[in-house]
């Protein structure tokens, strides 16, 4: 049924419907509406979980780790300043391989600060061993959460994941969206069941330390498990598709990449700007299409190959990226050139939407511009009379 | 009630820790307290690295080890998995004064204000030992470390203990204790009124480290005992926050206890230190005050 609904109350709702034991709260901009949400819903019965009032971020997830140990499917959400906070816990509860899943209302990182939308807090995460979705809006932000669960605990990954959605711009966001019925959720979602947990009947260690006899093999096992996932997520994507309609089987999507000679490499909610610039643009005669990549770890080289192989009209690639590794180039950038190694298309990097930065259909126009004209790697749209 | 186990063992022998380390006596101790239906939640430390190196384990209880300072934020999501389980297992978190009185504050302290039911044990060895005997705030005064050396111009660490049980205890603890390894029985009836109190309780045990405070390992036990002999480590309860039992005794010098520890050796190598030792015998003094140690010997 469609709802119209903030983004943030669409997500706690599908969090709500994935029946998570115990959730860990602890309030940042722009997360805030969705932890509140899920204290509601603890507060009048709509969800049967224990709700743990945190001190801080670090604690948030700390307290996940503890839980999902014990065998609870769990839930944590945070953004931006609250992620850094909880870098260490991040690749603790990865290593552990605990199969939390956590939604991030993407946000920038400080200094200097700032509270609004880019993708430099979950990018910034990108080595800490967790899957890694990013939604295009708030129906997406909703099913990548039915999808996530599924996922991480499915037995053969058994990893934690991030779904992000961008911060204010989907999180604050009123849309139409079609959320599922509890009756749907248990069909698609089974209790979790790990394989090990801490239990008096049958004792376990877990967070052994671990040698240099041992450590690169628990490395190349999480490795392994988080390239396996993207079977698991084709798989999954194909279920939900087959019950629900909607279908998140593939790690990225093409739109009109045909007969594109500039394709854009985008993530987010970006897209629909993109798309909407696009269609403006062929009727202008300009053949521009869009790959969207949905899922940014396990990083899926192999489709963004393949995509722009099948786009056998592509002069020129344009990656647009609201995160940077200051010193290098934009995460997504990095990738998609290590993905097309070797192809004679030159692959050209667009910094942009950074704190909040609005981007605009023109925008998007003047970026394939420039792409056309062979200039790139380079931050857009600064203001030049502040520098 | 909590499972008591006296006769069986719980934490395993062939584990890597020092001849003669009070840790690891701390955990035998606890384990055999606790029982069988217990989880333990390790902080990172001497502890954690010396009774798990893959693939071996000494613990015959479910065990966790996260991070250095999150052992109480994941004890909670322990006990709110538990209760939402319907499981009765009993959660004990096992740190070190490191992880305890610096590193982990921020986590202990929002698990003690939220009222989580578990058992918080503090080995104390004041120091960070695993890493090679640095400074923390549990480190006595004079004590000298790695990083609070003796020196020509230093007499060590030159600030007091930090006062974790009264902290704990101001924010609510139902049940805080201090407690020694040289007094078994003592020790284990603190765990287990701590397991068997709803609530966040906190038991500080002192485990001498024969490594860090250079004394040799069969002297543990009698080093333990001198500390609180001494003084210098009071042995007591406090139920709701107010103190309710002591350990009384008949007092004797600090030097008797400083004397056996290298950490304290600047004190009267090359020459005497009579103003420093003083100073340490008013900490002593102030603890037989606060806490009533004294045994009041009746004039025949």
């Amino acid at each position: 049924m469609l709802e119209i609904t903030e983004g943030s109350h669409a997500v706690a709702e599908a969090v709500r419907l994935c029946r998570p034991q115990v959730v860990s709260a602890y309030p940042i901009t722009p997360q805030t509406h969705i932890v509140e949400a899920l204290a509601d819903f603890v507060a009048n019965g709509k969800l049967d979980a224990e709700y743990i009032n945190v001190e801080n971020e670090f604690s948030a997830l700390s307290a996940c780790v503890g839980a999902s140990a014990a065998g609870s499917r769990t839930y944590s959400a945070t953004t931006s300043q609250g992620l850094a906070l909880m870098f260490e816990v991040c690749f603790n509860a990865a290593g552990m391989r605990l199969p939390i899943v956590m939604s991030i209302a993407n946000r920038a990182l400080g200094a200097p600060l700032s509270i609004w939308n880019d993708m430099q807090d979950s990018i910034s995460l990108r080595d800490a061993g967790w899957l890694q979705f990013y939604a295009e809006d708030n129906q997406e932000a909703t099913d990548l959460h039915y999808i996530a669960y599924r996922v991480s605990e499915d037995q053969k990954v058994l990893l934690p994941s991030f779904v992000c959605f961008d911060g204010f711009i989907l999180s604050h966001t009123y849309e139409p969206v079609d959320m599922l019925t509890q009756e749907d959720v248990d069909k698609y979602l089974p209790p979790f069941n790990p394989p090990e947990r801490l239990d008096a009947s049958d004792p376990v260690s877990f967070g052994m330390y671990a040698t240099p006899e041992y450590y690169l093999e628990f490395r190349y096992e999480h490795d392994k498990a988080l390239k396996d996932a993207r079977e698991v997520i084709a798989k999954a994507g194909k279920e939900f598709a087959a019950l629900f309609g909607r279908d998140y089987s593939a790690m990225v999507e093409g739109y009109k990449l045909d007969d594109a000679e500039t394709v854009i490499v985008a993530m987010g909610s970006i897209c629909g700007t993109v798309k909407d610039a696009i269609d403006e643009m062929r009727t202008e005669g300009k053949k521009v299409g869009l790959l969207r990549i949905r899922v940014f770890r396990p990083f899926p080289s192999e489709d963004v190959a393949k995509f722009i192989k099948g786009a056998t009209q592509a002069k020129r690639i344009a990656v647009l990226d609201k995160n940077i590794s200051l010193g290098a180039k934009g995460a997504t950038a990095l990738e998609v050139k290590d993905a097309l190694y070797g192809s004679t298309v030159p692959v050209w990097n667009y910094i942009l939407g950074l704190g909040g930065r609005d981007v605009r259909k023109k925008d998007i126009k003047e970026i394939v511009a420039l792409a056309d004209k062979g200039q790139g790697d380079q931050f857009f749209g600064l203001r030049k009379e502040v520098l | 009630m909590a499972e008591k186990c006296q006769t069986c063992e719980l934490f395993d022998s062939g584990h890597r820790a020092c001849g003669g380390c009070g840790a690891s006596l701390a955990a035998r101790l606890v384990t055999k307290a606790a029982g069988p239906n217990t989880i333990v939640v390790s902080a990172t430390g001497c502890m954690e690295v010396f009774s798990t190196p893959y693939p071996e384990t000494a613990w015959k209880v479910p065990w966790i080890h996260s991070l250095f300072e999150n052992a109480s934020a994941v004890a909670s999501g322990i006990e709110a998995a538990l209760k939402k389980q319907g499981r009765k297992e009993k959660i004990v978190i096992m740190a070190g004064d490191g992880a305890t009185f610096d590193i982990g504050m921020i986590c202990i302290s929002g698990a003690f204000e939220r009222g989580h039911d578990f058992t918080y044990i503090c080995y104390d060895n004041e120091a960070y030992m695993n890493t090679g005997i640095q400074r923390s705030g549990a480190t006595p005064y004079d004590a000298s470390t790695t990083t609070s050396p003796a020196g020509s111009q230093s007499f060590g660490n030159q600030r007091p203990k930090k006062d974790m049980p009264a902290i704990l205890a101001a924010h609510g603890a139902p049940y805080v204790a201090t407690a020694s390894i040289a007094y078994p029985m003592d020790f284990m009836q603190k765990v287990e009124k701590a397991i068997n109190t709803p609530g966040p309780c906190y038991v500080q045990v002192h485990t001498p480290c024969c490594t860090g405070w250079g004394f040799e390992g069969e002297q543990t036990i009698a080093i333990a005992k001198l500390a609180i002999e001494t003084g210098l480590w009071p042995n007591f309860e406090m139920v709701d926050g107010k103190v309710t039992k002591v350990k009384k005794v008949v007092r004797k010098p600090v030097t008797e206890y400083l004397k056996t520890q290298k950490r304290f050796r600047h004190l009267f190598k090359p020459k005497q230190q009579d103003a420093e030792i003083a100073a340490i015998q008013a900490i002593a003094d102030r603890n037989a005050e606060k806490y009533g140690l004294d045994i009041k010997l009746k004039k025949e």
